[in-house]
Formats: C-alpha cells, structure tokens, sequence
C-alpha cells in the first residue's frame, strides 16, 4: 500500500532534556493523499509542530526520533542523509512558518532569496530563475513583482512577507506544503487574505496542504481532514463534517463546546475543560486525557485506549467506544 | 442612565516619541488619537482592533501608567488626569497579556498577591495579610498550597488566576484587562472568561476588556468599542455590533473571523480587505480608514467623519453611513 504521498507509522519523537525524557510525539499513525487539505489541531504541546518537523528532519537538539517510519512519495524520510534530505525539502516538501520575519533572511533581498531556492534545486539559469519567481510573486497577489524583488525583507509587511513565503515554497512544484501556523502571527483582516489567498491555490497547484493551527475556525474553513492531538497522540481523526457535527472523542467535544461562537448565546457561561494542560514529563499511565476527562472510566486510569473506528475514516482512541460496541470494557 | 459613569475618558490623545538626535526632530507616532468613552458601574466594555491600533495603549494611558498627551481621565466624576495616583490605584487595575512576563519570578505567589495590600497598609496584622491573601486564591481557584509556590511552578492558565488575584487584592471597582486570555490555550481560556465573569457578578466591578479575539470580546462585553489606528470607529452594545455593523471597518473585522463550523464557512463570502493597516506615523488624511475602505470617496479622503450618534447608544464615525442615514 503506497498510494499514498504520505505515510506516518508510529512515529515518535522524544526531546531528552536535563529533567528527563519529554515524549513530544508518542505514536502517530496517519497517511496523507495527493491534493488534500490535512488539519492538525492541538493546544501547544500536544506534538502538532515537532511531528511534522521530524518529517523534514529538522528537530532541534535535544529532539530525536525514537521509533516509527516516515514514507514520503515511497522514499523513507527517515533514513536519508543529510544531502538526500536536502534534494526533498524546499522542493517537494515546502513549509511555511508561523513568523515570516524569522524564516527569511533579512540581509539578501527577496529576489536573491527566491532566485537561491530555485537554483539550488533546478538547473535554470539566473534569468529563468528571476522571470519564474516574478511570476510566483505575482501568483500570490504581490503587487509590483519586480521592484518589489529587490527589496528586503524588513521593506514588507508581516502580510506580505507571508506571502512571499508562500511563493517561495511554491517555486518548485512542491508535492506536499506544510504550512506550520501561516497566520498565527497576524492580524485577522491579513489573516483572512492569506487564508483566501491559499484556497485560491488549492485549485491552482495539486499539492497536498498540511495545516498546522490551533485555531477550529481556521480547519473548517480550509480542510477536508482533521486529525485532533493530544499530548502526541491522535486522539481522532476525520473528515471535517465528521470533527465537527460529530465528534466522538470527549476532547474534541470539549474543546468544540469551550470556543465562544459570533452566533452563541453570550448570556449562557461557556463549557471550559476543566483541569490543566497534561505535563509531558509525567505522562499519566492510562489515557493522558483521563484526569480531565468527565466521562473518565476506571479502566482509562490504566490503559491506554486503542483506535476506534466509529465511523468511515473516522477513528477515535477512547474506551467509550469500546463500551458503545461491546458493552462491556475488557481489562487488559 | 442618568449618573454620572464610574469612568470617563474625554477625548483622550497619547503620542510617542520616536527616533530623533541631535540633528533631526523625532518622529511622533500617533498611537491614540482623540478617544472618547465611558463605562458604567459592573460594566464590561470590550476594546477590539488589530495590533497597532492602540488598545492596549489606551487601557494603559487610562490607568496613567502613560501620561495622555491631552484628553481627561474621571473616575466618578472626579478628574483624575493630573493628580497623585496612589490613592486611586486601590480603585483602578490592570492584568496583562502575558502571565509569564508580568510575575516576578523570585516572589512567592502569596507575596505576589500581597504586594498591593502591603502598598496600601491595609492589613493591620500579619494573619489578616495571610488570610486575605488565602481568600483571594480561593476566589480564583487556587488554594492555601500554591500560597509559597513560585510563578515557574505554575501553568500559564494558573499564573493568569494569580494575576487576577492581585488585581482584586485591593476591591478595584474597575480592572483593565490586557489580552489576559491570548496566551492561553483554547481549553483553559474559557476557565478564565467564565471565572472572569463570575468575579463580576460577585463584585460588581467594571472591566475594560482588551482583546483582538472578536469572539471572545462578544462574549463577555456588555458594550464593544472597534478601534482603528487610534481612533474609536463604532461603539455599541455587544449583540447589536455583531448583529448590525455598520462601520465598513467593523464589517470587514467581523466577516474575517473564521467561524468553527464547516457549513457556514462553505456559505460564507468575506469581504476582503486590501492592503495593510498604514502606519501611526503618518496616519492618512481623512477617515484614517479609506485606504482599506471599499467603500471610499473623495470625501473619505479629505475630510475626517465626526463620531456621531447613529441609534440610541450607538456610535460611528463614517461619512458613508451617516449619508445614508441623512445625519
């Protein structure tokens, strides 16, 4: 089964820091198919961002892969070295990062960077190079391509610095686009531009998008798929009208019952999930969602809940489910 | 209402200095500009904008941590603009965005909700000092335990609580909170608004709510005030603003906000806006809005619009609605 552009096995994905061993990642399971939209919500620390940099091999010391695979258009990800990794990322695989003034360089133009992108990965010339990155300048709704070329990057708004992140992940066709938080950094009417501005190139390249945010209102408008996270695991996994109309996991429901909606009732108290945010060092043994859970069950304080399906492409890892099916939980 | 407001901000104005030396005049970044608005008694007035509009700014410059460069301050009808803070600070606090930033971290969290009370000597003994400090932990969820704990120990949604508690040390009548919730994640900011509506209720104090999550803002304010690059656009009662926008600000603001529901994001049109919000240096001539503004004329360019009232309670300066509305 290789169909898929992307396949994640069992990923994990430890950071061994002086207090001890922080699973960021504990075993993630998903696959990923040519022209769609993958969401993956998650409060911070739940492993949303270090799964996906382990896919471009770029974890930061002291983060390490313990376990799992990673095949991407039927190469192994993780075995590769450092030159191979190199032929993948920036041209098959693009990312866009939460803060567009970190992620580009301030002291070489816009241009010199774009152009640098492409001839490292191409064999154009620089002319080629210059006239291509133009034209992905424009692309992305930036006004002047070519004056605004030879500028740097502290010449552009936060909005349009993110766009010409976006060109440059773009420059090479890429297979897949991770885009990690776009719009986390911005304001909400330049938000709202980068986000029309990306549904507008779904249609325009076949790349398949993941999209990492903490932000509901973002995955609906712009996903097809979501998985949900939780203290790296993958707590559910969907279709967006599946997440979102009906979702099977307590956290996914918690947190879709928490957010304050425009169309809400503001005189009703919201429903927060009660507790504190689950302290990765000291993993609960059971389900790490358990000792905020309100439907908690004696068997989730011990064991790990497997992956339920409950519906087509819908799965949930919660030992409701299991006693839903069989009526009855089975102690392990 | 007829009594007076427990708090009144009168055309208030703040500008920065910035850059300049010896040879060249410092350049003077307008960050609030001519704000006007009152809050009454167990109030909450929410402050929504884009970063770099001056919310925060204001919030600030009401609580005279800045100085306002003109304008007036009254709290109870007394112009607080131009005397001794110390005596009002028992009346008037703040909480800030950022729980990590705004404890020190080499103070225990009871010594940190004690400083204000020490401040003020309002304890006469140490045991009433303890216990007045349990008692607020107690209102914000936390307990005895945490009293000799260190901010570090803390997760960010319980350094927000003790935040809160310091504010309260001193029976405010009035608090301004700063973005308290935007460093939180989604789980634990609904604790916080409904723990912060729930101290109201008990207190009957006032908020001035300061956020750029226009969702939140709704919720928990009685009254929103929409700023734009210094200027307050629109004010109005929470349900109405939502229901009826009239700015073309505020519409934009509104249709930009990506809603958590598949089938309305499938329906909805957003209206756009073009470009970037221009800079507090130089503000642009006229509605400061019209570079944006779909909606621009050559009035639009030339002339500021007045902030008039447009419905009982309602505010907007936009010369396209009061056009329409023949004012």
């Amino acid at each position: 089964m290789s169909e898929h552009l992307l396949e994640i096995e069992d990923l994990k994905v430890s950071f061994f820091t002086p207090a001890g061993e922080v699973k960021a990642v504990n075993g993630v399971t998903y696959s990923l198919d040519e022209g769609r939209v993958l969401g993956i919500v998650g409060e911070s620390g739940s492993g949303k961002s270090v799964s996906v940099s382990a896919l471009m091999q770029l974890l930061v010391f002291p983060g390490r892969v313990v376990g799992g695979k990673i095949t991407f258009d039927g190469r192994d990800i993780l075995a590769m070295n450092s030159e191979e990794i190199q032929t993948v990322r920036g041209k098959e695989i693009g990312m866009i990062f939460q803060d567009p003034m970190t992620s580009l360089n301030p002291v070489y133009t816009i241009g010199e960077q774009l152009i640098e992108t492409l001839r490292r990965h191409t064999d154009m010339s620089r002319k080629e190079a210059w006239n291509r990155s133009v034209e992905m300048l424009k692309l992305v709704g930036i006004n002047n391509p070519e004056q605004r070329m030879k500028q740097y990057p502290h010449e552009f708004s936060g909005g349009m610095r993110q766009r010409a992140m976006i060109a440059m992940t773009l420059l090479c066709n890429p297979k897949l686009l991770i885009a990690d938080e776009p719009t986390t950094a911005l304001d909400v009417t330049i938000q709202a531009q980068i986000l029309e501005l990306m549904k507008s190139l779904r249609e325009k390249i076949n790349a398949a998008i993941i999209m990492i945010t903490h932000d509901l209102g973002i995955v609906s408008d712009i996903c097809d798929e979501v998985i949900v996270m939780y203290a790296g695991r993958i707590v559910e996994r969907g279709l967006i009208d599946d997440i979102f109309y009906r979702p099977a996991h307590p956290y996914t429901q918690g947190l879709l019952r928490c957010l304050p909606r425009l169309d809400s009732d503001g005189s009703k108290p919201l429903e927060p999930i009660e507790g504190t945010p689950v302290d990765l060092l000291a993993l609960p043994k059971g389900c790490a969602f358990a000792p905020r859970c309100e439907k908690c069950l004696k068997v989730c304080l011990q064991h790990q809940p497997p992956v339920y399906e409950v519906g087509e492409g819908h799965t949930s890892a919660c030992w409701l489910h299991a006693l839903e099916q069989t009526g009855e939980v089975q102690e392990k | 209402m007829s009594q007076a407001p427990l708090f009144e901000a009168r055309h208030i104005v703040k500008n920065f200095e910035v850059g300049g030396n010896l040879f060249s005049k410092p350049r003077i970044v307008h960050a609030v500009d001519d704000v006007s608005f009152t809050i009454g008694k167990g109030e909450t007035f929410g402050l929504v904008g884009e970063s770099g509009c001056g919310k925060s700014t204001v919030g600030r410059t009401i609580l005279r941590l800045h100085e306002p460069t003109s304008g007036q301050i009254l709290l109870d009808g007394e112009d607080i603009t131009h005397v001794n803070m110390r005596p009002y600070r028992k009346r008037m606090q703040i909480v800030f965005q950022d729980p990590y930033a705004s404890l020190d971290p080499r103070m225990t969290v009871g010594d940190i909700v004690g400083e204000p009370l020490d401040i003020q000597e309002v304890c006469k003994s140490r045991e009433e000092r303890n216990e007045r400090i349990l008692e607020l932990l107690n209102l914000v969820g936390l307990n005895s335990e945490h009293m000799n704990r260190y901010p570090h120990e803390f997760s960010g949604g319980q350094r927000q609580r003790v935040s809160i508690a310091r504010a309260m040390a001193l029976h405010p009548d009035f608090m301004v909170c700063d973005e308290p919730i935007s460093a939180l994640d989604v789980s634990i900011q609904a604790q916080v608004i409904n723990m912060l509506m729930e101290l109201q209720q008990k207190l009957g104090m006032a908020y001035l709510f300061i956020a750029h999550d226009l969702n939140v803002v709704r919720h928990i304010s009685h009254r929103v005030g929409v700023m734009y690059l210094g200027s307050l656009v629109e004010v109005c009662d929470a349900d109405s603003l939502y229901r009826n926008p009239m700015h073309p600000y505020t519409q934009a603001l509104l249709s930009a906000i990506p809603i958590p529901d598949p089938e309305v994001s499938r329906r909805q049109k957003r209206v756009v806006l073009e470009g970037d919000v221009p800079s507090p240096i130089n503000p642009p001539k006229g509605c400061k809005f019209h570079t944006r503004c779909p909606y621009a004329t050559e009035r639009c360019r030339q002339e500021r619009p007045e902030t008039v009232t447009v419905a009982p309670g309602h505010t907007c300066a936009c010369h396209k609605v009061q056009e329409e509305l023949g004012l």
